[in-house]
């Protein structure tokens, strides 16, 4: 299908290719939508041009046109208008393109100046790739293989920098490999709002440094870490850890709140060593919060629960799932569930199954935060609307359970059966716990898997496949990273069983299978199917739940219903 | 396919004799008697190791004792049967080579795994793993035959060091910016 020229489309010529695209787009991304690589350091998508690293550098002409009668002056040789080209490069980044711009990047003049760019470059970095943590996916070095002269001419001393400056508790610089590109500068002051970083000095003297007395310490620090396209920031906690080209990827979902920050897990032979935004540009940009870069520690966390317990001695899945199927017999019709808004989309709905089958209340507990108005939102639950969506709840979560205690004080409910949520955080007290038999479902220990009659270990987020709703309503999935912990059953799998011996019969227990129920049982899921889903995620209508009070703020790609209105 | 028939020749008087055969033999037999040997009384004799010889990977210090290995880990990427696993690690800011920043914590080789290949050394950045002259390896366990980062040294020894990198870089960074 060719696409119709609109009105705000403009044609260029990119290496003979015609090609329309958006007004005010600069020549590396109309370069890229027809496949060539404008190779460039400092030009970064989603922050200001500051074109200094001058490695972008394209030759440019417009068509020719006589001055006096605007008339084209057509070329007798090709019978073509003619191109007057403009006898010095320009840098790609900098030009938008205009009408009937045409752009050579591979010509010899094109050429000539890469390598220039890359031999100054190069003539100051230091030999440091075998103990450079960017070593596999630098710029630097990627660059001057594909345009770079080969060898160095420079035979002089090296300059001598500062190696090992802390910027701040989780960026390290080091000055000599830096290029002084400014991307970490600029994205300081445009994107963070903490306009901590700088350059002093000039020439060769020139160092990256941040104002006396205010380190670079903001939740979105470790950004500029992954923006350096060489290896001169680098992150505290990765640092030295693994290198990338050992690393496994693999797309996941910033739990940490509501927004739902796309994320690469990297991790080798079942260990996670770090996490990075993905590119969304509907929900994160190119960035996320220091915050949820940490939390793969969860896994092996010492707290971890790795074993099947009844009555607190360890036990075997399926005598611990008939433990399970006594209670729910003896305790029929006092039975309260609490769910929870970090269960993947497909878990509340097996939840769903499972309470609708004991005929047992569900109530989810509110995580609210102060959000950045950035990119971690108030609400710290990432699936708080996954959870409305699948009906779950009908009305958004409480901070405190009080339906719970009132019943529990009532002699109203005799188990609970607690979906990964401590109890004691949501107001209940060790009394209260006291007085049911809990069912336990999750990955870490509190005090209420320590009070629980039956322990079932699940898996995090980095072990399991799923989805998350943020707080646009969009369905984004995250797929496992890594294997389960030893002792850890599927979140799934364990729902299904429970679901199944509490009376619903043929509960599906693997994603494809959920997800069938699910988009029959749910409306709005349509036609989508796990696999489906894109990459970006999938925005569902959400007028159903305009009417709810959302706690959200107004953050990066979001605003609540209410300011809108 | 055609069979052409072959008449066979009748012996003559010396062949059958058999003595001219057998003279023959003992020539050859006495002739490898006063012959210089070529087979060694090994294991007390060893055989001389040519240059370029692939023993058993080690990791070597300069001659200033420095362990070269910065766990770079590009032997553990390029090794064909992934005999080799490194833990990379940071060298503490109070020690002497604290400029070189990264040292193994710990550097295995599996010997039952290794192909003596040689692609561990042609890829070392450092300089710092060698093919060496040992060739006899046994042991009684598998385990004595993954080689630890101690073991590695100890057969590795200190080799003579072409360039000393990370000595002239110290030596720069103390004579201070040179523009």
């Amino acid at each position: 299908m060719i696409p119709m020229p609109k009105p705000d489309l403009v044609t260029v010529n990119i290496d003979g290719r015609e090609i329309a695209v958006p007004k005010g787009t600069n020549v590396i991304e109309a370069a890229r939508l027809v496949n060539v690589d404008v190779p460039h350091y400092c030009y970064h998508p989603k922050l200001s041009v500051s074109g200094n690293c001058r490695m972008c550098l394209i030759e440019m002409g417009l068509p020719s046109v006589d001055p006096a009668t605007k008339a084209p002056i057509i070329d007798p040789a090709s019978g073509r208008q003619k191109i007057n080209w403009i006898p010095r490069p320009q840098i790609g980044c900098g030009t938008n393109v205009s009408p009937g711009l045409h752009i050579r990047t591979t010509s010899p003049m094109v050429k000539e100046a890469r390598e220039g760019v890359m031999e100054f470059l190069l003539i100051n970095h230091p030999l440091d790739c075998p103990i450079c943590d960017q070593a596999g996916e630098c710029k630097l070095q990627e660059q001057a293989t594909a345009y770079g002269r080969g060898y160095s001419r420079f035979v002089e001393q090296k300059n001598v920098k500062p190696k090992r400056t802390q910027l701040g508790p989780r960026v390290m610089l080091d000055d000599e490999r830096c290029i002084l590109c400014s991307r970490c500068i600029r994205f300081s002051k445009e994107i963070a709002k903490d306009d901590v970083l700088g350059f002093i000095d000039r020439g060769s003297y020139s160092t990256l440094t941040c104002y006396p007395g205010r380190p670079l310490a903001n939740n979105y620090s470790l950004n500029t870490v992954d923006i350096c396209p060489v290896g001169a920031l680098t992150s505290t906690d990765f640092r030295f850890k693994m290198r990338v080209w050992f690393l496994k990827q693999t797309n996941s979902i910033d739990l940490e709140s509501s927004v739902g920050a796309n994320t690469v897990v990297w991790s080798r032979e079942g260990v996670i060593y770090r996490i990075t935004p993905r590119r969304n540009d509907t929900v994160n940009d190119t960035w996320m919060a220091d915050s949820g870069r940490v939390l793969f520690k969860q896994v092996a966390a010492p707290d971890r629960l790795t074993a099947v317990q009844v009555n607190g001695g360890d036990s075997a899945l399926d005598h611990a799932i008939n433990a399970a199927h006594e209670l729910f017999k003896t305790s029929a019709g006092a039975i309260a569930v609490v769910g929870s808004g970090r269960s993947s989309v497909e878990e509340q709905f097996l939840t769903k199954q499972l309470a609708t089958a004991l005929k047992a209340s569900v109530q989810l507990v509110s995580r609210v935060g102060e959000g950045d108005q950035l990119l971690v939102s108030a609400d710290r639950n990432p699936n708080v609307r996954g959870a409305l969506v699948t009906g779950l709840i009908s009305t958004l979560p409480a901070r405190q359970l009080t339906d719970l205690t009132v019943a529990i004080d009532a002699g109203q409910v005799k188990t609970v059966i607690s979906v990964g949520e401590d109890l004691t955080a949501a107001g209940l007290t060790a009394a209260h716990l006291a007085k049911v038999a809990i069912v336990y479902l999750g990955t870490h220990a509190n005090a209420t898997s320590a009070a629980a009659k039956i322990v079932f270990p699940t898996q995090t987020v980095f072990e399991k496949s799923g989805t998350f709703v943020n707080q646009q309503f969009r369905l984004q999935k995250f797929s496992k990273a890594i294997p389960g912990v030893a002792g850890a059953t599927d979140d799934l799998c364990l729902l299904a069983k429970l679901a199944t011996v509490a009376g619903r019969s043929l509960v599906a227990g693997d994603l494809a299978n959920v997800w069938q129920a699910l988009a029959a049982a749910v409306p709005v899921f349509g036609q989508v199917t796990f696999a489906n889903i894109p990459e970006t995620g999938l925005l569902l209508d959400c007028t159903p739940f305009a009417v709810l009070p959302f706690v959200e703020g107004e953050t990066l790609h979001y605003k609540p219903a209410a300011a809108t209105a | 396919m055609a069979v052409i028939p072959v008449a066979r020749q009748p012996l003559t008087f010396a062949e059958r004799t058999y003595v001219p055969q057998i003279l023959g033999g003992l020539r050859t037999t006495f002739r490898h008697l006063v012959r210089k040997k070529t087979t060694l009384e090994y294991p007390e004799q060893r055989p001389a190791i040519p240059p370029g010889y692939r023993g058993v990977p080690t990791l070597v210090k300069d001659p200033n004792g420095r362990e070269k290995c910065v766990s770079c880990q590009l032997c553990e990427f390029v090794c064909p049967p992934k005999a080799i696993r490194i833990t990379p690690g940071g060298i503490p800011a109070e020690a002497p080579t604290a400029h070189v920043e990264k040292a193994p914590l710990a550097f295995e080789i599996n010997m039952l795994r290794c192909i003596y290949c040689g692609l561990c050394q042609e890829v070392c950045p450092e300089e710092a793993i060698f093919l060496q002259n040992q060739y006899s390896l046994s042991g009684y366990t598998r385990a004595e035959l993954v080689h630890d980062k101690q073991k590695l040294y100890e057969l590795g020894g200190t080799l003579p060091d072409q360039h000393f990198k990370w000595d002239r870089k110290k030596a720069a960074a103390g004579r201070g910016n040179a523009h």
